[in-house]
């Protein structure tokens, strides 16, 4: 029986996102690490969708720090604020989250190749 | 015989179909006659037949088994008992006799009154399935795609040369395969002259191989039969997914390009 209790809410609820978490976010509640190709062998992370209640500059100074890269929060129009980190840190900026707590594991999107 | 027979239980079906030929072969000769018989004989009969081939199998196998033994080692047996199997297979293709395939020996657990194993049964459904109509089986073959041909123009740029065929496997419109490609790499592109992609940025066809594998697992594939052979349809302003061999449906996510950081010289406009 409580076996039950405890996996109903687990299983994927459409409004659970809605109504608790966090509506701050947009409507898909995923974390994007996207990857852009700069020149030569170059290339930048991006970190877009964490919620809005986290502090990015925090944030940002760990992912610097344990990254031992560069990055800046970008104010984007549409998309509110953006983490940018130099390098491909995708995996590096995934697990970070992750251990964090600051995403679930499900909750994360990285794209590109 | 019984022990070895257990032991070699995968083994056999492993092996059923490599064997398959040359066996075959030396028995059909019983088979077809089989068949001449059941066909001659009239249908009300049928069942009497049957059990006269039956007979006739057993002895057949029997038989098989004596010549082989001091031809060959004691190797051969798992080999005679397969072949005893397979007969009764093509006399169930060929008869529709479905019943004959449990009377005969032919699997391991006969002989011995022990429960039958899952992986046994699931092989012998599986037998049966693939003999009688083979499309039904797991193994038919998925439609493959070809490796994404990729050329370097220059150094900045990537040329995906079979991005049309590749579309067209899908049975994707080229655009949507496009905003997609695009919008995962992060870059900008076009179709040239030729309807090749070329994509600003330098890109490995492992690259684009595994982009379009999520392309398929989100936009082509059936999340309840996994078959390729699905609609995309863009009904007011959704994109919704049909499967063409189960019926079902499903929505799927809109293309979003998502942020692009400005790259390169920022007064490059002005």
């Amino acid at each position: 029986m409580s076996d039950l209790d405890i996996q109903i809410p687990t299983a994927f609820d459409p409004f659970a996102d809605a109504n608790a978490e966090n509506s701050g976010a947009g409507t898909k509640e995923y974390v994007h690490i996207r990857i852009q190709q700069r020149n030569g062998r170059k290339s930048l992370t991006t970190v877009q969708g964490l919620k809005k209640e986290f502090s990015y500059n925090k944030i940002l100074k760990d992912l610097k720090k344990d990254f031992c890269c560069n990055g800046t929060v970008v104010e984007d129009p549409e998309l509110g604020q953006v983490i940018q980190l130099q390098g491909d840190q995708r995996k590096n900026v995934s697990t970070f989250l992750v251990q964090a707590g600051i995403v679930k594991k499900d909750h994360i999107k990285i794209h590109g190749f | 015989m019984a022990d070895d027979k257990q032991n070699d239980v995968k083994d056999e079906v492993a092996e059923l179909a490599p064997f398959d030929p040359s066996k075959k072969k030396k028995k059909k000769k019983p088979i077809v006659q089989d068949g001449i018989d059941d066909s001659a004989e009239n249908l009300a009969e049928k069942v009497e037949t049957l059990s006269v081939s039956e007979g006739l199998e057993s002895t057949f196998t029997g038989l098989k088994k004596k010549k082989k033994k001091p031809a060959e080692a004691s190797l051969l047996n798992e080999e005679s008992v397969e072949a005893g199997g397979e007969d009764l297979d093509d006399l169930a293709a060929e008869g529709e006799e479905g019943e004959g395939i449990v009377l005969q020996q032919r699997y391991p657990w006969e002989g011995s009154d022990r429960d039958y194993e899952y992986e046994e049964l699931l092989g012998r459904v599986f037998n049966i399935l693939r003999e009688n109509n083979p499309e039904l089986a797991g193994d038919r073959r998925r439609t493959v795609m070809r490796p994404p041909q990729v050329l370097r123009e220059g150094t900045k740029k990537t040329v995906f040369v079979n991005f049309m065929d590749l579309c067209k496997t899908m049975h994707r419109n080229a655009d949507h395969v496009q905003a997609f490609l695009l919008a995962e790499l992060g870059t900008s592109g076009s179709l040239d002259g030729q309807q090749r992609l070329v994509v600003k940025g330098r890109f490995a066809p492992k690259n684009f191989e595994g982009i379009l594998r999520r392309y398929v697992n989100e936009y082509v594939i059936c999340l309840g039969c996994k078959s390729p052979d699905t609609i995309l349809s863009k009904e007011n302003r959704l994109f919704f997914l049909r499967c063409e061999k189960c019926g079902s449906g499903r929505s799927v996510a809109p293309i979003k390009a998502g942020f692009v950081a400005r790259v390169g010289r920022r007064n490059a406009g002005t």
